[in-house]
């Protein structure tokens, strides 16, 4: 059951010609990223939908199909079905190109996820660095729709989207950088097999693994556009920002893109973080290992979904600061804690050294930067 | 500390979340075509006609006075007015609409043709349901579409028909006294003129009221 993808391939390539087996190894285990990862955005954007209303206390989506369930599939009907506008003055060959060139690398990116045991569509030795080079290839695409549209509104979006996916990279992969420290290896695959053997086992259940987990999840955030770090769509301020010149499959495929990004992203922190596909205990190794990984990745979703349903959007300059005085400098901090941590050898003062490396320049950096420009209660002044 | 309050306002949410489930107080959401708020007592849409008894031809309370149709802003009424009469409810014969017609795709619901009718013949509907597929012919009704009894009129807004229907008994008392009065001044004078004359019959007068 726990190789029941793998055996299943295998036996599939076997009716394969000799020369084209690999060839048709790789396009199965394309299509099935495509399709598993296609389905799960469907079913997110309805639970998505269905939570935030559930948050704000209303139903929700829930009249299409079961508990609303078939929404999903009337939305994509409705996308396929909608004109396709391109603007006369938009640069039509890179305005046709920016979703493709948004949808492939986030699918690129998935290649290099662990989903299970021995479920990894590559290998590769860097498969850290593969996936962190994929994943800026999408600043590219919202920079290419947002050029391309030639509307004031996209650039606009495209430059908050530019900013802020370059800022937040850097603590993306600073705090990634903690896990390939201690695993020292660069291959997904090794990492996870370094987090075997239960919850006590896993990354995140360290000083330095959980301030990498929140610095990586909040990155994360912004990398994938999702609220609270939404800037760049801003439909209260620039309208859909970058795409507000896409309609139809186009828009679909940027939404596509978001979605797949944003699970490309969690997985990623599932791999560093979370354990991979290791079940949290011993006696749950029955559970086939790619329940676990999907399990985790639903969760890290519905954190999403939490989120944005709870925080409001930041402003630009709140967005530059927090990326840059307190991203970063925890994130370097967050560096030198794995350190001590892998010097220190095994023992209590680890803990409560590492501890004390990464909290107190949390709270010291928190006390000086938010509390410092004396944020009193707004004193409102009316003309007599 | 920092991220104290996005602590605090995670566990808002998710106390809606959980809540929403919880109790059913918190959706207040009404689910439209499935469940309906009942509709407030002062609520207008479009007009309709009103007609006394059952049957819709012969109660129509409309005369085709046309004062509607010339008071109306945007104009959407259209009325023919009859070659013939028909009695009204106090027996008088009257013209009656051989046409009326409104387009409610006009009508912007203001209620002056409700004003200024003098007979309670047009009163407003809450019906909102009126979509159509048809833009000309299915946003026009005519006379047929627009008649509705008394009753339903009563259910609508009851004390707006309760006010119409205190005036018509009123006007029909006053009718129907009118009418007693005159049979007897009529008979009166025929017992006058008996001794004298009794060939000489009066001018045919209108037929009392019955009822």
């Amino acid at each position: 059951m726990d190789q029941l993808p793998i055996t299943l391939k295998t036996w599939l390539v076997s009716f394969a010609p000799e020369a084209y087996r690999e060839l048709v190894s790789a396009i199965i285990s394309t299509a099935a990223i495509i399709g598993v990862f296609a389905s799960l955005f469907a079913l997110t954007t309805v639970l998505e939908r269905k939570g935030l209303g559930r948050i704000q206390n209303r139903f929700g989506p829930n009249r299409v199909g079961p508990f609303g369930f078939l929404q999903p599939v009337a939305d994509g009907i409705k996308a396929l079905i909608k004109e396709d506008i391109v603007p006369r003055a938009a640069d039509s060959v890179v305005h046709f190109l920016a979703p493709l060139v948004l949808v492939a690398p986030v699918f690129l990116a998935l290649a290099v996820i662990p989903m299970g045991r021995n479920l990894v569509a590559i290998d590769l030795d860097s498969g850290v660095l593969f996936f962190f080079a994929v994943g800026a290839a999408t600043e590219l695409s919202v920079f290419m729709a947002g050029w391309s549209s030639r509307n004031k509104y996209s650039l606009l979006g495209a430059m908050r989207a530019i900013a802020q996916m370059i800022s937040y990279e850097v603590p993306l992969i600073l705090s990634s950088v903690s896990v390939i420290m201690i695993a020292g290896s660069l291959s997904t695959v090794a990492i996870v097999d370094s987090q075997a053997g239960g919850l006590a086992n896993w990354f995140v259940f360290t000083p330095w693994g959980l301030a990498g987990f929140i610095l990586f999840m909040i990155a994360a955030a912004a990398e994938s556009n999702r609220s609270p770090f939404d800037l760049p769509e801003g439909e209260s301020e620039i309208i859909a920002g970058y795409y507000i010149e896409y309609s139809g499959f186009k828009f679909a495929l940027f939404f596509l893109g978001e979605y797949i990004g944003m699970f490309a992203v969690s997985g990623m922190a599932i791999t560093l973080f979370l354990g991979g596909w290791h079940a949290p205990f011993g006696f749950l190794e029955w559970v086939p290992s790619y329940f676990w990984f999907f399990g985790k990745l639903l969760i890290l979703i519905a954190g999403f979904i939490w989120v944005r349903g709870t925080l409001p959007r930041l402003r630009m300059d709140q967005l530059m600061n927090f990326a840059w005085k307190f991203m970063l400098p925890m994130a370097l901090v967050n560096l030198v804690a794995a350190g001590l941590w892998h010097l220190l050898g095994t023992g209590v003062s680890r803990w409560l050294i590492c501890s004390l490396v990464v909290v107190g320049p949390y709270i010291l950096l928190g006390r000086t930067l938010f509390h410092s420009n004396n944020v009193g209660k707004r004193i409102y002044r009316y003309a007599e | 500390m920092l991220g104290k309050g996005i602590i605090k306002g995670m566990a808002e949410t998710a106390r809606n979340f959980v809540g929403s489930y919880v109790s059913e107080d918190r959706l207040t959401t009404v689910q439209y075509p499935e469940e309906r708020l009942p509709q407030k007592e002062a609520a207008r849409n479009f007009p309709f006609l009103v007609y006394d008894g059952t049957e819709a031809e012969a109660g129509l309370r409309c005369v085709a006075c046309q004062i509607c149709e010339k008071e109306c802003p945007p104009q959407c009424i259209y009325i023919t007015k009859s070659k013939d009469r028909k009695p009204d409810h106090a027996g008088k014969p009257q013209f009656y609409p051989a046409i009326f017609d409104i387009d409610i795709s006009v009508c912007m619901s203001c209620q002056i043709c409700v004003e200024v009718c003098p007979f309670d013949a047009i009163k407003m509907d809450t019906e909102f349901e009126l979509s159509t597929t048809d833009r000309f012919g299915g946003l026009l009704q005519h006379k047929g579409d627009l008649s509705r009894s008394n009753t339903y009129f009563q259910k609508l807004h009851p004390t707006d028909a309760a006010e119409a229907d205190a005036r018509l008994a009123a006007e029909r008392a006053k009718a129907e006294a009118k009418a007693k009065a005159d049979a007897e001044a009529k008979a009166k004078a025929a017992a006058a003129a008996k001794p004298a004359a009794p060939a000489p019959q009066p001018a045919p007068v209108e037929p009392a009221v019955a009822k």
